[in-house]
């Protein structure tokens, strides 16, 4: 018999884990949990589930019974409303089909196709040291040489050019390490990035003239008016983030600073380029730059709008970087001092790893709205994916066409996307070391 | 107290001067934190400070190792004085250990990395040596099973213990506590004292910023009271705690020992 008010207990055994109820796992627990949990719920899942078929049902047929082989606007609308009769919508797809080489490659010569390819290729390899750890260290001679060899692979031209802008690094680091060991270290840098510029600007074209008559090993150039579609949307969008990024990093660190020069320049430059719309700067490096340029120089116009978009997201990525600089612990900057790390190395090893991790989102999603902004310089005559429908809906033929065109070029840029955001999470829970 | 702790005190300490602090002062914008602190440390003393927040102890330990920058008096580290000069500040902090209340771990580094860090880049040893200097540390410090964890997945008190290891690999002369142990479970407090305690018996010079009176009492052989930025009493802690003699260091002590 036990007593009611007796308050004492001792638990002689300790009890084992039994498992959850049937109806709190699996699909059956999900939906109930989640979908039909009170009326109120029930209601608008079945609403929710309303509005999705009704989309499906009429997105799918026009999407996947689409005619894929007529060669003008007109042809196909014969085609469709002979097996459908009058009232139907389905999607002309025989513009992608005709037109997927231009929307891909712009005007680029469709032999030398292997070249922009290639240097596709290139990239992935190129990046996958970047991207994975615990591949040979060696694939890191590849990263190297793919900013050199790419644009020689797409513009073409001679061998000799990459090979002398390399040596502008290489004079530039020898330099460096000579001076800086008998001078001092700051001299060292100044040193080393004078004489890489001067290699570059007097040198570089004259020895590469040289080389070429001597063993010449020219492949077919191709110009930036040639260069269209998504092979410039993604040569924009690629250069733009491995540029963009190290120069935000340097911006977001010279804001900090405690030298006072140093932050107002940055803080100047990050204000500016945030304070002027992209379009602005494009029209700027379009048309306004080569009022200020020396007569003559030749200056790429792909490369100008590189510049421009580099300086634009490099201002946005500072910012995001410096969100991530500000989240940190003091304790961090203070357990680095205090071990006497030097700045450059507590920044380096302690603090920027863990800043730039906590930034991933923010990065990503610049990296994505860079990408996207690409499609702006179809507004100074570039020909990219937008700018391709365009040309495309001139055409007798494809007159009328829009969906097609705008759902494809929306589709592609939505993989390249998707893929980022997808990686950007797959960054964030490989790095996650908390328990 | 046993009788070895006494004996242990007399044995260690040398007539070399470890750390000279004179006509210290310094100011936060225009709050005068601490006043006109003069100080001598020998080589192998343990010195507690203690008095109630805000009185400016840990500021003073910080400006040891110029984690807080003093604007008059001078401060002598190892016979190097803190000033401006970056290669000297370099030296003093490769010198003086440091360990914090919130331990400041690297979170994005495993504990053998932690303790590596400062050793390969700072002191130039090559990894294999540095590695093993770190498991011999983390031996001492009872925790060699955790070197390949994170620090986010240790408890509190273990991450104390890999802090005081990471300091201890750059082999530093002097070492600085500030709170080690404020901000650790009860139970977990005592694991980081003993490591503290068999330190001072090797004969570490250290400066501990603690409420731990029964640390102090152990081992300290000097202690500093400090209230509102100068330093009010200093005496053997026999002395110090039977028999204070400022009015602030009795009422202070009757608080904290009184509950």
């Amino acid at each position: 018999m036990t007593m009611i008010n007796d308050q004492s207990y001792v638990r002689t055994e300790m009890l084992g884990e039994k498992s959850p109820p049937v109806s709190n796992v699996g699909i059956i627990g999900w939906m109930k949990n989640n979908l039909f949990s009170s009326p109120l719920n029930i209601v608008l899942s079945l609403l929710s589930i309303f509005a999705i078929y009704s989309v499906l049902a009429a997105l799918l047929p026009w999407v996947f019974g689409g005619v894929w082989y007529a060669s003008s606007l007109t042809e196909c609308r014969a085609i469709l409303f002979e097996i459908h009769g009058e009232a139907t919508k389905r999607a002309c797809w025989g513009v992608i089909r005709e037109r997927f080489w231009q929307l891909m490659y712009g005007f680029y010569p469709s032999d030398l196709y292997w070249r922009p390819n290639l240097a596709l290729v290139w990239l992935f390899a190129a990046i996958a040291p970047v991207l994975f750890n615990g591949l040979p260290k060696k694939m890191l001679l590849v990263s190297v040489a793919f900013p050199f060899v790419a644009p020689w692979l797409i513009w073409g031209g001679s061998f000799w050019v990459p090979v002398m802008a390399f040596m502008g690094f290489v004079v530039g680091f020898l330099v460096h390490r000579i001076t800086s060991k008998t001078i001092s270290s700051l001299v060292g840098i100044i040193l080393g990035v004078l004489a890489a510029l001067l290699w570059w600007l007097l040198l570089s074209g004259p020895i590469a003239e040289m080389m070429e008559s001597i063993v010449p090993l020219e492949i077919t150039k191709v110009g930036s008016r040639q260069i269209g579609g998504f092979m410039l949307a993604i040569l924009l969008g690629i250069t733009g983030i491995t540029l963009s990024f190290p120069i935000g990093i340097v911006l977001a660190l010279g804001r900090l600073s405690n030298l006072v020069i140093v932050k107002a320049l940055c803080v100047g430059f990050i204000e500016f380029i945030r304070g002027v719309p992209l379009i602005t700067l494009l029209f700027v490096a379009s048309v306004l730059l080569n009022y200020f340029l020396p007569k003559g120089t030749q200056f790429d116009i792909i490369l100008r709008v590189m510049i421009m978009i580099t300086f634009f997201a490099a201002a946005y990525m500072a910012e995001v970087i410096r969100g991530g600089l500000a989240a940190l612990p003091k304790g961090q900057y203070e357990a680095a001092d205090a071990l006497g790390l030097d700045y450059w190395q507590a920044q380096r090893l302690i603090i920027l790893p863990q800043a730039l991790k906590i930034s991933i989102p923010g990065i990503v999603s610049n990296f994505i709205g860079l990408f996207k902004d690409t499609t702006l310089v179809s507004i100074i005559a570039l020909s990219d994916p937008l700018g391709w429908v365009k040309l495309i809906q001139g055409n007798a033929e494809w007159n009328g066409v829009i969906w097609e065109l705008y759902g494809f070029v929306a589709f592609v840029f939505f993989l390249f996307c998707f893929g980022m955001s997808r990686y950007s999470m797959y960054l964030e829970r490989k790095l996650q070391t908390g328990h | 107290m046993s009788d070895s702790a006494t004996v242990r005190k007399e044995m260690s300490i040398s007539d070399e001067i470890a750390i000279e602090i004179t006509g210290m002062n310094k100011w936060y914008g225009a709050f005068h934190v601490l006043k006109d602190i003069n100080m001598t440390v020998r080589r192998g003393e343990r010195i507690v400070v203690c008095g109630p927040s805000g009185s400016g102890k840990s500021t003073l330990i910080r400006c040891v190792n110029r984690l807080e920058v003093h604007q008059e008096g001078t401060i002598i580290v190892d016979g190097t004085e803190l000033s401006s000069d970056l290669k000297n500040i370099d030296k003093i902090r490769s010198e003086v250990g440091m360990c914090f209340q919130h331990f400041n771990l690297f979170p994005h580094l495993t504990v053998l990395e932690n303790l590596t860090l400062a050793p390969i880049w700072v002191r130039k040893t090559p990894q294999k040596e540095a590695r093993e200097t770190a498991m011999h540390f983390l031996e001492k410090v009872k925790i060699p099973e955790q070197a390949a964890k994170y620090p986010g997945q240790l408890s509190g008190g273990q991450q104390q213990r890999v802090a005081i290891a990471r300091s201890l690999c750059m082999k530093p002369r002097i070492m600085l506590f500030d709170e080690p142990t404020s901000a650790l479970d009860p139970e977990m407090i005592k694991e980081v004292l003993d490591t503290m305690i068999e330190l001072a018996e090797e004969g570490m010079t250290m400066i501990v910023v603690t409420h731990e009176m029964g640390f102090a009492r152990q081992v300290a052989n000097r202690v500093i009271f400090m209230d509102e930025g100068q330093i009010v009493e200093q005496n053997e802690p026999q002395e110090f705690f039977n028999n204070p003699k400022s009015e602030r260091t009795k009422l202070f002590l009757s608080q904290i020992l009184g509950h």
